[in-house]
């Protein structure tokens, strides 16, 4: 070209494969997750003893080789009250934030892109559910349509939807604005496009990981209810009504609360773990100096 | 009359990344007398910014930094936190380059030039509120009372960065350093502010160093000229012989890249091609060979040093030097 | 350089104005603003931040809705275009952005952003597709088959600049819009993507307004040039004769302003005064007259038009510079 130039090629520097050093936190998490998982999955068909079967003369019983973790307050067998348990509790722990994922998120994202008085609506419902006192209304559910695990996923699937409407509007907001949505508009790319192409892929690991923090939530306030009665109906385990059994026979049997205690609580943190590991891999940007 | 107030001596800062060792600085000789302003030029990545972050003592955590920093003859990187915490603002001052990041956005602006003011200076809140009103109005800020009262986001970026100037001013340093001062100001605002250093360096006989990436503002506003590619100085000259008689192709490339004004439109502009080396990735020999049109096999395996030739305080960093004077040899 | 005045020009902007609230106030972003393009031509729009220069070329690709005014693009009116109509426009004019990596998506790999406008085009062949982006991907100067698999961040910014060009430039427009396409890349960067434009220009025969605050840049590229202050044009006229003889005050303002890389050349104490006022309560009257120091009472009674005062140069003022 003119008097300096040299024609070089342009470099482009060979991609960094990044080996992160996953800890063994990370992959003890994962492994925890997926024993968990597994084991519900195939509780019906592992050889487990019956986990409403009651034998009156072996309540509370300590671990013996007939039942390895022993029998709860109504003689029942501990450790497949623990699998069948974890069951239910992972089922509503998933589906329940599976239904504010999609729904709140596909809210956020129309809100936070079409702006104006679709968000203004949207934001203002989401106020409104927010206010609603979430007892009440787990309350008058179950009062009307009975205790049940669909009813259950229903209640916190539906009061977490704003928390995902939140988290997804925020995300669609920083990034609607950005050059790249815009020269997809430039190109004449339909609204549809963008929000799909463009935008989803960008809001979708915010949401993401909010979600898996959502299945820890959920499992706890599940719990909860359980505990309170309000969550799946006897004689179904689940670890919060486990918990909520085991109240009584704290003094003497203080294991029957603290099993399920810790089966939650080692699970949720194994949930968060992954959640917070996954978001900190997958940013695509490398730090600029 | 004036001694030695910068002393930097064979500095280098690393950096530790997931990519390797990060060599942002490497082995820089810089020197300042008072009451003179020195311009570091470069484009980004060269080293610049590290190079002032390590002169303020202000790397991050992870950086290592060696050689030495000797300020009015103390070094730095000796001195005890609170040492050196007095000789901020008292001593050396810094003006960033977006004032709309260097000024606390909750407080209001009175508050920022008075906390200063008070803290270095130990005058009482009277007397301090009075000094800030004689900076506003020393950098050209009207009706300066009310400004004390505003808060940073209501004051246009010209402003806001007089104001970061007052800021900087308000203890008298002896050193400023101005990191890319008006990159984020148009060219209007950016004239009336280098104005306004040049003017208030002469009157406290302040020293001043000038980073950018703009070798106009340099120009005609610096005593002598460094520039620094791929984290060293390449070249360092006082301003009217680097201009006139420079001896590093980058230098000679980098000033025939800028668009000139009396440049008829459409001529092509002779541009460097490829980019600067990954910092990261250190080249055996000189940074800029392979951008070099006068590059050579030597040039890439041996690292030339910085030194001069004919003129003692013409130095560059080059095997084969442009503009020599008949019969000195590379 | 100068095209025969019989030719319809390509792009025509007819009084735009494009006003926006902001809270309970309205900025007036561009208030009457009429300029065209030549089909070939380069027209520069300089002016510094807040002249609204920006805003007017989104408003050009309707980008941004204009509060009134026309766009006539090779005779249709752009702004009465709405849905597929506009959609199916777009792929004649193009926009080049100020920030090159937040221009990709920085979810998706060169190869895909590339071909997005041939698919939202309806190119449904898939090796058609990647042989035009292999084309355009070499055009640029980038080797496809090192770039296509990559992801933005992988890239400098100069890099990210060609990937954008190359972008707009595989659907063959015929016009681009360049919104400080050089601001936020290194000099040494910023003189290859120049010529890299200059190259893209003659060889795709593109029409382009070119916007920046950087008078040399703008002067480097363009055939005329547009000064542009408070949403209103000062001066427009060829580069050359702009540069040299610049009849608005303000624009001798902007050059004299320029830090020349000549230490021979003593930086004259800034004539300029003050800051520019804020578009939501421009002045009455010449919106510069605040800062001008030729200003007086007919400057603030009466806003003048542009007129012109030397071949083919016009200028918006009472008392140009001779």
């Amino acid at each position: 070209m003119a008097t300096l130039e040299l024609s070089l090629p342009e470099e482009v520097e060979q991609p960094v494969r990044r080996r992160r050093r996953l800890g063994f936190l990370f992959w003890f998490a994962i492994f925890w997750i997926l024993l968990v998982v597994v084991l519900a999955m195939f509780a019906p068909i592992l050889p487990l003893q019956n986990p409403v079967d009651m034998d009156m003369l072996e309540r509370r019983a300590w671990f013996s080789s007939e039942h390895w973790l022993g029998t709860d307050g109504l003689g029942r067998d501990e450790l497949s009250r623990l699998i069948f348990g974890a069951g239910v509790s992972l089922t509503v722990g998933l589906c329940a934030p599976m239904i504010g994922l999609t729904i709140g998120g596909a809210l956020g994202l129309l809100a936070g892109y079409f702006r104006g008085r679709f968000e203004t609506l949207v934001v203002g419902s989401m106020d409104v559910l927010l206010a609603f006192p979430p007892l009440i209304f787990a309350l008058a559910i179950v009062a009307y349509l009975g205790q049940s695990i669909p009813n259950l996923t229903f209640i916190l699937g539906f009061l977490g939807i704003p928390a995902f409407m939140r988290v997804s509007r925020a995300a669609t907001l920083t990034l609607a604005r950005r050059e790249f949505v815009i020269a997809a508009e430039a190109l004449g790319a339909s609204h549809a496009r963008i929000l799909l192409r463009e935008l989803l892929p960008n809001v979708f690991l915010p949401l993401f990981a909010f979600f898996l923090l959502g299945v820890a939530v959920t499992i706890v306030v599940e719990g909860s209810l359980s505990f309170l009665g309000l969550g799946v109906p006897p004689p179904m385990a689940s670890w919060g009504s486990m918990i909520g059994e085991g109240r009584e026979s704290l003094e003497v049997a203080p294991r029957l609360a603290f099993l399920p205690a810790v089966a939650m609580f080692v699970t949720v943190l194994a949930f968060n773990l992954v959640g917070d590991t996954l978001r900190a891999i997958t940013d695509p940007r490398q730090g600029a100096l | 009359m004036s001694g030695v107030l910068l002393s930097i001596r064979d500095v280098a800062v690393d950096l530790p990344t997931p990519r390797g060792n990060l060599r942002a600085v490497d082995h820089v000789d810089l020197s300042l007398e008072a009451g003179r302003t020195l311009g570091i030029v470069g484009e980004s990545g060269c080293g610049k910014t590290m190079l002032s972050r390590a002169i303020l003592q202000l790397l991050p955590k992870k950086a290592k930094l060696a050689g030495r920093v000797m300020f009015d003859g103390q070094d730095l990187a000796q001195l005890a936190p609170e040492g050196l915490r007095r000789l901020r603002a008292r001593d050396l001052a810094v003006v960033f380059q977006d004032p709309m990041t260097s000024l606390n956005p909750v407080l209001t602006i009175g508050t920022q030039l008075m906390e200063t003011i008070q803290e270095h200076l130990e005058l009482d809140a009277s007397a301090a509120k009075k000094r800030s009103i004689e900076l506003l109005t020393a950098v050209g800020i009207p009706a300066p009372e009310q400004r004390l009262a505003q808060y940073p986001h209501q004051c246009s970026g010209g402003m806001r960065q007089r104001i970061a100037i007052a800021i900087a001013l308000s203890c008298e340093p002896k050193l400023l350093i101005a990191d890319e001062p008006t990159t984020a100001l148009d060219v209007t605002i950016q004239a009336q502010i280098l104005d306004l250093l040049a003017r208030e360096q002469r009157r406290r006989h302040m020293a001043m160093i000038i980073i950018t990436h703009d070798l106009g503002v340099v120009a005609g506003r610096a005593d002598e000229v460094a520039v620094m590619y791929a984290g060293r100085v390449v070249e360092r000259a006082p301003t009217q012989a680097l201009f006139k008689h420079m001896h590093m192709p980058y230098t000679e490339a980098l000033l025939a890249a800028i668009p000139k004004l009396d440049a008829a439109p459409h001529t092509p502009l002779p541009a460097i091609s490829g980019r600067p080396p990954d910092p990261t990735r250190p080249l055996k020999g000189c940074s800029f060979a392979p951008r070099c049109r006068y590059a050579t096999n030597r040039c890439h395996e041996a690292k030339p040093e910085l030194k001069s030739a004919e003129m003692p305080d013409h130095l560059y960093a080059c095997f084969h030097p442009i503009q020599m004077a008949e019969g000195i040899g590379a | 350089m100068q095209l025969a005045v019989r030719e319809e020009p390509l792009l025509s902007v007819d009084n735009l104005v494009v006003e926006y609230g902001l809270g309970n106030k309205t900025v007036h972003a561009v208030s009457g603003v009429s300029l065209h393009v030549a089909r070939g031509e380069t027209l520069g729009l300089v002016g510094e931040s807040g002249c609204g220069k920006s805003t007017l070329g989104r408003a050009v690709l309707q980008l941004r809705r204009a509060t009134s005014g026309r766009v006539l693009f090779d005779g249709e009116d752009l702004t009465a275009m709405e849905g597929d109509a506009l959609r199916k426009m777009r792929r004649r004019v193009q926009l080049i952005f100020q920030d090159p990596i937040a221009s990709l998506n920085p979810r998706r790999r060169i190869g895909d952003i590339v071909a997005e406008p041939l698919i939202i085009a309806g190119v449904k062949d898939a090796a058609e597709r990647k042989r035009r982006v292999h084309d355009v991907l070499s055009a640029v100067g980038l080797d496809p088959d090192l770039v296509s698999g990559r992801l933005p961040h992988e890239f400098s910014g100069g890099q990210c600049q060609r990937i954008c060009i190359a972008r707009s430039l595989v659907l063959n427009p015929e016009f681009i819009v360049c919104d400080e396409p050089v601001s936020a890349l290194d000099v040494s960067i910023r003189a290859q993507i120049l010529n890299l434009l200059e190259e893209m220009k003659a060889r795709f025969g593109l029409t382009l307004l070119f916007i920046a605050h950087d008078l040399a840049v703008v002067k480097a590229v363009s055939d005329r040039v547009a000064v542009m202050y408070l949403g209103r044009l000062c001066e427009v006229g060829p580069s050359e004769q702009l540069f040299a003889n610049p009849a608005h005050p303000y624009t001798g303002l902007l050059l004299q302003a320029i830090p020349v890389p000549d230490p021979d050349v003593r930086p004259a104490e800034s004539v300029a005064t003050g800051e520019p006022p804020s578009p939501i309560a421009p002045p009455s009257g010449c919106r510069f007259r605040t800062r001008c120091p030729r200003a007086d009472q007919r400057c603030s009674a009466e806003m003048p038009e542009l007129r012109e005062v030397a071949p083919a140069q016009f200028v918006a003022c009472h008392h140009p510079l001779a």
